[in-house]
């Protein structure tokens, strides 16, 4: 069936981005150049999951964050903007200053740094709620597909087609503006995301399962009886938890792109939430008025999307069995080597 | 160098010989009759059609089930119930869903009359529907708009695949290099980069600050071809450089895995040249891959079309998209939506047939 060249396509895209950034692809190299490779590698990884704990660790303590600078992220400063000059920040660098460490949104004079560490809150808070729906249903799509008998695998599988088929960027953008108003924005955005975009992640699960179907353990398990609830969940869940947490770390970037987007376009979060995609949206015509304004959360969108992607990298490294044993090869035994001849040479020195 | 074809002869012929092999049971198992290529394509294609009827009904009932009440919203703020109501009734709102869709496809089929008041309008056979706030035909609307987002869009992948790929081979070419390193902190940064962003920082750039184009406006390419590509090249630039950030990425990744391999190593050992290698083989092997992330990516593409319509001011599918989905025009946005997803649909089973001409193997799957 055309499912299986589709499929093998897929494969063949996942199989060279898993590769993709895996030192263990690089062709042979000597041994301390493939060695500092990897430790840099390890260390983008490292110095990523900082930046990630950083933002994480801003968006949960906005409120603290902006009640230490004495502001809000929805008051308007109408006495901080030059009505005269269109709606200018006073001031230079934007009206920044003690009290307002960023200067001020151009035209209704809301605080920047307050709208900045909030808007943290959304894009994580949204991107990272929309993961677990992917996951949640993806995982459970393609545990059911590869279980299921023929004519189940046959509709769930037809099922997850048609949602890789839909465009996830218009699908959102259409439905996002017939719902109304009176749902709360972010909450719709997560579902909009996490609802539309399993499909990939169904695939993983369902190829992975269906390998891991075949082993002996599972193979036991079912002999003895076990229904596929309990085997799903004692035998399959541990050997799709590597597949899977990799999918995850690549879709949280992904999604914070997505809600970004849609809150540009001005269908997703809308004011007074402050979001940075949503910040974009107006940011252009000031751009020579107050740079800053177009410079801040195109900057936070970049670092925040560029930390993930990196740890993600990193993670997907992490858990390839293959990488995982190479890079034991070649750091530890090799410096334990090196010790033991220094050692050796000492004593006999 | 007689030897090295008789090598290259060899690898090709026992990979001839595996699909023979494979060939064989299939002839047994009963499926002779649609195995082939030609076969291939008609199973591809009755999956397209299935595909895009799945996805038509998702799309209707997902719309015309969502909360929010839509004679309300095309009436107007102001509009008494009864006028709602009549509304409503001239929308066809208050049959059954079933009945609803049937109409819908039965003119996307045959085409529909509709009474607009006095006079009746016949909307020819792919009919979507008349729009509820122009009362314009929809599938009208979606053929002015089509060539500007056809021109982005096509413009921008030949672009993204030239940059991508060229890059991909670069820093393949040069690996262990400063140029890899580059290109690979390069490559890093463009997947990091939102093409709004970049579509923002090009325009403020080079069009505000440098001054060096005239900010887009689009023109026609049948009136003025130059002015078309002129005009077009800043947004097929911001759709380009992310979307060749992945194609670098992968063609890189591709052609190391080829160049790691065995046949490769002969070849090395034979004395043929490098750049000989890379163009030949690791290029090859890159094909294939690079196809179908260019089917997977069309649909995300599209997307990104729609910001960079919307940024660039391009009167195209995807800003009159926005426009309809803010005044909850649903017979437009259901028409854009299901025309964006015949060309997804359409792109994936390109790359199906184009990856399958690539590796036959895929073919007997």
């Amino acid at each position: 069936m055309s499912e299986t060249v589709t499929k093998a396509a897929a494969e063949a895209v996942v199989a060279a981005q898993v590769t993709g950034t895996d030192p263990a692809s690089v062709p042979a190299t000597t041994g301390a150049r493939q060695f500092r490779r990897r430790l840099r590698t390890q260390r983008a990884a490292l110095v990523a999951a900082c930046v990630v704990a950083l933002l994480v660790l801003v968006a949960l303590a906005a409120p603290l964050l902006t009640a230490l600078e004495g502001q809000d992220p929805t008051t308007y400063h109408p006495s901080l903007i030059d009505s005269a000059r269109g709606g200018v920040p006073v001031g230079p660098l934007g009206g920044a200053d003690g009290d307002h460490w960023l200067g001020v949104e151009p035209q209704t004079g809301r605080d920047l740094f307050a709208r900045l560490v909030y808007g943290a809150r959304v894009s994580l808070g949204v991107a990272l709620a929309a993961t677990v729906f992917q996951v949640a249903i993806g995982v459970t799509m393609g545990i059911a597909a590869a279980l299921g008998r023929r004519w189940v695998d046959q509709l769930l599988s037809r099922i997850t087609d048609v949602f890789v088929a839909l465009p996830l960027m218009i699908m959102s953008l259409a439905l996002l503006a017939i719902v109304p108003a009176s749902f709360p924005r972010p909450v719709l955005v997560t579902l909009v995301i996490g609802l539309l975009s399993w499909g990939n992640i169904a695939k993983v699960v369902r190829a992975q399962t269906l390998t891991l179907k075949e082993l002996d353990h599972v193979s036991a398990a079912r002999l003895s009886g076990w229904g596929p609830w309990r085997i799903a969940r004692r035998e399959l869940l541990p050997g799709l938890a590597a597949p899977v947490i990799t999918y995850a770390a690549l879709l949280v970037p992904q999604n914070i792109t997505v809600e970004a987007a849609l809150s540009f376009l001005g269908v997703g979060v809308k004011p007074p939430t402050p979001s940075w995609g949503q910040m974009l949206t107006a940011a252009d015509v000031w751009y020579q008025a107050a740079p800053q304004y177009l410079l801040l959360p195109a900057g936070a969108l970049f670092v925040t999307v560029l930390a993930l992607t990196v740890l993600g990298d990193g993670v997907r490294t992490a858990l390839d069995p293959r990488a995982a044993s190479r890079l034991r090869v070649g750091t530890g035994r090799r410096r334990e080597n090196k010790a033991a001849a220094a050692a050796e040479q000492g004593v006999s020195s | 160098m007689s030897r090295l074809s008789a090598l290259k002869g060899l690898s090709s012929l026992s990979g001839l010989s595996g699909l023979k092999d494979i060939n064989g049971l299939r002839g047994l198992s009963g499926f002779a009759v649609l195995s082939g290529f030609g076969g291939f394509l008609v199973r591809r294609a009755v999956g397209v059609v299935l595909t895009l009827f799945a996805v038509s009904v998702i799309v209707y009932v997902v719309f015309y089930v969502t909360p929010g009440n839509v004679a309300q919203i095309t009436c107007g703020p102001r509009c008494s119930p009864e006028q709602v109501h009549q509304v409503a009734q001239q929308l066809r709102l208050n049959d059954p869903l079933y009945v609803r869709y049937w109409h819908f496809l039965e003119g996307l089929v045959a085409g529909q009359d509709y009474s607009t008041g006095t006079s009746v309008e016949h909307c020819a056979a792919p009919c979507l529907g008349l729009s509820y706030q122009s009362d314009q035909q929809v599938t009208g609307l979606i053929l002015t708009k089509l060539p500007v987002s056809l021109s982005l869009v096509f413009g921008a992948m030949v672009l993204w695949l030239v940059l991508g790929v060229g890059t991909g081979v670069l820093s393949a070419w040069r690996r262990g290099r400063p140029t890899e390193r580059v290109l690979t902190a390069v490559t890093l940064a463009g997947t990091a980069t939102p093409v709004f962003v970049i579509g923002l920082i090009l325009m403020i750039v080079v069009c505000g600050e440098l001054q060096l184009l005239p900010f887009p406006q689009y023109v026609n390419l049948t009136d003025d071809p130059e002015q078309w590509a002129w005009n077009l090249l800043l947004p097929w630039l911001s759709l380009a450089l992310i979307e060749a950030a992945s194609f670098a990425r992968l063609t890189r990744a591709a052609m190391l895995e080829t160049l790691a391999e065995d046949h490769v190593r002969t070849f090395r050992a034979y004395g043929v040249a490098e750049r000989s290698i890379i163009a030949r083989h690791a290029l090859r092997g890159a094909f294939a891959p690079v196809i179908a992330l260019n089917a997977n990516n069309f649909g995300s593409a599209v997307g990104g079309a729609v910001l960079t319509e919307t940024l660039f001011g391009l009167p195209g599918i995807g800003q009159e998209l926005v426009h309809a989905v803010n005044v909850v025009d649903l017979p437009v946005v259901v028409g854009m939506v299901l025309v964006i997803g015949f060309f997804v649909v359409l792109a994936n089973a390109v790359a199906d047939v184009l990856y399958a001409l690539a590796d036959r193997r895929v073919v007997l799957a």
